[in-house]
């Protein structure tokens, strides 16, 4: 192939820009690539996610622990028939090194970027390790961006031959702080070119809804597909756990209360007093409301004017996206 | 200033060997004023160094000197005698002044009796933080005041990670995120019109990573021969 294949009035025409521009309400899921390398554990996971959403976002390094690498792990999907969002974090890597990659994953066949300024290795299994920081994600954004639009590499050098397409998105995160500054950075987003956006994990639609008053007020959600972020929350620790100490997440007491109440014919036992079966039952209750308070979330961010689609992020239970997906009433996924 | 802490004292023995006479060079600049490596810290490690030598039965016979800025040639030429009697120096001036010393001495061995940690400033007695990593081009004028590149743990441009919260950096509820710092101080100013455009990469040529880095001022240079 020695021409860029017909983009038909798309930027790219992967799936997801195709599923997005039809006005379908999107579903993406995720996968976290192993710490070993094992790329069955990557064919077991999708296998799982196959069907159930239209891209299937691979994490970079995520929390700044070494896995298989996202573009690789990405290679994998497209072999199984499901479409990869890589995910590019500006920590391991500067512009040379995000560029020459991106290249690679275009030739082999990825479609969709995720850019992201990446968790500080403090964080992860390498503190000892230097970051990179070359540029950032919104940098980052339009070096891509550039690179499909002019044709042109970050340093000004024309493409000589076929240039990657990526429909490139960003992250945003509602509620971190200062929170006021947060429409606007997303704005800045979109002004570097970001075609979609995938949020922090909401589970208080409230406080989304009104992050996505201003957003409207601004005119971004025209200029910009923004798929809110959920997840199936596993038991009360679980929910307390991210309230606390996850920074941007906020929980509201009503859905901890919730998966508390999952839990109730149990209550009052402590795990040691408990069979096995006994625990087995109350991990499935608590579970099960996870998966209920998820498909809740989504049927009420549908409603938000703005939001374009769901990001739904069970790492590590991958097997709950499919309940989730058809409990919402996202199944079967529209063909485009 | 640069700031500096005293290596542990196992280390610094270590880099001693088995020398004899060693020699502990204070300097009277940044290093005294946060009490790394002044002339009180210099008299302090020459007497703890020839009270362990002594104890672990391999006394060192060890003097101190200070000299005023040991990143000078002019104060180093003060020293040159005490410098060149001994068998090792110890210098507990900051990475620069070991080097001065290994610079201009070629025959003396000089290892370091300091870790140089960053510029910055005391904030309150007893505490001092990092404010500047010299990158070479400035961008405080946009930022407030404030170094994002310094202070920020990822030397972001654009503003704030998503890991901002209640106004410290995800990396530690001690360290204060400069991207809130930058926010309020410019919204407070009304000048938040400054970080909305987007920064481009920036260019970090002018930093390290362009290589090790000279200012030459020719209006500063002596006058050769020839004019
Ligand atoms: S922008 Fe550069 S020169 Fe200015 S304070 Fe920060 S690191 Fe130092
Ligand atoms: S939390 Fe603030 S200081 Fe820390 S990396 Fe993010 S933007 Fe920078």
């Amino acid at each position: 192939m020695t021409t860029n294949e017909s983009t038909n009035g798309y930027l790219v025409g992967s799936k997801l820009e195709r599923m997005l521009k039809a006005g379908h309400f999107a579903v993406t899921g995720e996968l976290g690539p192993p710490q070993s390398a094992d790329g069955d554990e990557i064919r077991e996971k999708a296998a799982l996610l196959k069907g159930y959403v239209d891209g299937v976002n691979l994490t970079d390094n995520q929390t700044a622990i070494v896995r298989i690498s996202s573009i690789a792990a990405g290679t994998i999907l497209v072999q199984e028939g499901l479409e990869p969002v890589i995910q590019m974090t500006a920590r391991d890597r500067n512009r040379l090194a995000i560029q020459a990659d991106l290249l690679g994953a275009y030739a082999l066949g990825m479609r969709n970027l995720l850019c992201l300024t990446g968790d500080h290795q403090i964080f992860g299994n390498h503190p000892t390790a230097k970051h990179v920081f070359d540029i950032d994600s919104i940098q980052m954004v339009k070096m891509v961006t550039d690179m499909r639009d002019e044709k042109k590499f970050q340093c000004g050098d024309e493409f000589k031959g076929i240039e990657p397409r990526f429909f490139t998105g960003a992250a945003s995160a509602p509620f971190a702080d200062p929170i006021d500054f947060r429409p606007y950075r997303l704005a800045k987003k979109v002004n570097a070119g970001a075609n979609f956006i995938q949020t922090q994990l909401v589970y208080d639609v409230d406080a989304f809804a009104q992050f996505m008053e201003k957003v409207r007020e601004m005119g971004l959600h025209e200029k910009v597909y923004i798929l809110a972020g959920v997840g199936p929350l596993k038991s009360p620790g679980m929910a307390r756990y991210m309230k606390k100490n996850v920074p941007g997440i906020l929980v509201p007491d009503e859905i901890i209360d919730r998966m508390n109440e999952a839990g109730k014919p149990w209550a009052g036992k402590k795990s040691s007093e408990m069979t096995k079966e006994e625990k087995r039952a109350r991990s499935k209750a608590r579970r099960e409301e996870g998966i209920q308070i998820c498909i809740d979330l989504i049927q009420q961010l549908r409603e938000i004017e703005g939001v374009a689609g769901v990001h739904v992020m069970a790492i590590e239970w991958e097997e709950a996206v499919k309940p989730i997906v058809e409990g919402a009433g996202l199944y079967p996924r529209p063909s485009v | 200033m640069i700031t500096a802490e005293q290596k542990p004292l196992d280390e610094i023995k270590n880099l001693l060997g088995n020398e004899e006479k060693v020699l502990v060079v204070g300097c009277g600049t940044c290093v005294t004023v946060c009490f790394a490596g002044g002339d009180r810290e210099a008299q302090l490690l020459a007497s703890s160094l020839r009270m362990t030598t002594k104890l672990d039965g391999h006394p060192m016979e060890v003097s101190d000197v200070t000299v005023q800025r040991q990143c000078e040639w002019e104060y180093l030429d003060e020293i040159e005698d005490e410098i060149m009697e001994a068998d090792v120096v110890l210098s507990i001036a900051c990475g620069i002044g070991v080097q001065a010393i290994a610079e201009h001495f070629p025959e003396c061995w000089v290892v370091p009796g300091l870790n140089t940690t960053f510029l910055g400033l005391p904030t309150e007695q007893g505490i001092w933080e990092e404010r500047c990593m010299a990158c070479g081009n400035c961008v405080l004028g946009v930022t407030g005041g404030i170094c994002p590149i310094a202070r920020c743990s990822k030397s972001l441009l654009n503003g704030p990670c998503g890991g901002s919260e209640d106004g410290h950096c995800e990396i530690d509820a001690d360290v204060p995120c400069a991207w809130q710092l930058i926010y309020d101080r410019l919204a407070g100013k009304d000048q938040l019109d400054l970080i909305l455009e987007i920064d481009p990469p920036k260019d970090w040529s002018t930093a390290h990573d362009g290589g090790p880095r000279k200012i030459v001022r020719e209006d500063l240079q002596l006058e050769t021969e020839e004019s």
